[in-house]
């Protein structure tokens, strides 16, 4: 190879590699990490089952059915799980990590929720707030759980 | 409704019911939405067996943290470290879905034009290592936290070789 072709090529290579490393990743929120029974998410319009090593984005939306269950970690460390008959969704999710500075909110439109919440929380009291129907829950950095009824 | 926390920490939880609030906090603290807005009052372990079982059976292992050191003025951990980095693999192993998440950190010498690029080279060169060693490339991110988060609190500027050091989440 020519010394001037591997000079246009080698930016290239670096171009590319971030494109497929983290950059990858950047819309991915969460993970799913326990589904029990009947879950899906909901995306863009699209519903399907949700499966255990699903990654989650914005706006996603997540239902149990009457015997479901699901477990879901946050890039941010924060732990939601969600009961039977439940609906979830990730409205807001956009973390800094190097400050661990952003903004997390979650809706539980109904159903059963519980939290542990992660760094963001941890940095700066007011990043994470659940909404339900009736109320918002602004969280200080703690483990709590909420439920709405129908 | 607050659950008991695993660090025994004080944290809280604020409800906004219009314009009613009511700020929750310890053991158990709790709030019901009333018309007259959230009445708080003290929930049990039984109440939250039975309003939360399923969803806290649900609930992700929590992440583990491991810390490694490197040598002074090396990109080479400690032996000790080396040792550690057995545990994040045997940590991998037991879960389902491992993700791992690789944060570098540095001391508090220089100015975070300095560090944030530094740190993240540190938690770069551990995650090559670990994708080297197994770990599939999309199941691990690196990044850099500068001095932002010192392990032992110095006045900025002071070296600290404790400071140095990449924190891995197994999650």
């Amino acid at each position: 190879m020519t010394r001037l072709a591997r000079g246009l090529l080698y930016p290239l290579i670096a171009a590319l590699a971030v494109l497929v490393g983290p950059s990858a990743s950047a819309a991915e929120i969460g993970q799913i990490k326990i589904a029990k029974g009947e879950v899906t998410i909901e995306r863009k319009g699209e519903t399907t089952p949700a499966k255990v090593g699903t990654r989650l984005e914005t706006a996603d939306v997540l239902r149990t059915g009457a015997d479901g269950s699901i477990g879901i970690t946050m890039a941010d460390n924060s732990l939601l799980s969600a009961g039977p008959n439940s609906i979830l969704s990730l409205d807001k999710f956009d973390y800094d990590p190097t400050t661990n500075q952003g903004k997390f909110d979650a809706r539980l439109q109904k159903g059963s929720l519980a939290v542990i919440s992660g760094r963001m929380a941890k940095q700066s009291p007011d990043a994470m707030t659940v909404r339900t129907p009736s109320a918002i829950l602004g969280v200080r950095g703690t483990e709590f759980a909420v439920s709405v009824n129908d | 409704m607050l659950l008991p926390e695993k660090d025994g920490k004080d944290t809280a939880v604020v409800v906004k019911q219009r314009d009613a609030e009511a700020t929750l906090s310890g053991p158990y603290a709790a709030a019901k939405l009333t018309t007259a807005g959230p009445q708080a009052y003290r929930s049990s372990e039984d109440e939250v067996k039975v309003l939360f079982g399923a969803a806290m059976a649900a609930r992700p292992e929590r992440p583990t943290e491991f810390t490694l050191y490197f040598i002074e003025g090396k990109n080479e951990l400690t032996d000790e470290s080396k040792q550690i980095v057995k545990d994040v693999f045997a940590e991998i192993a037991k879960r389902p879905v491992p993700d791992v998440v690789v944060i570098g950190h540095t001391d508090a010498v220089g100015t975070h034009q300095v560090n944030d690029p530094l740190s993240k080279q540190r938690a770069e060169f551990i995650r090559t290592g670990l994708i080297e060693s197994g770990i599939a490339p999309e199941n691990i991110i690196a990044f850099g936290r500068g001095k932002r988060e010192l392990f032992v609190l110095t006045e900025d500027g002071v070296a600290h070789p404790r400071n140095r050091r990449v924190v891995i989440f197994v999650r």
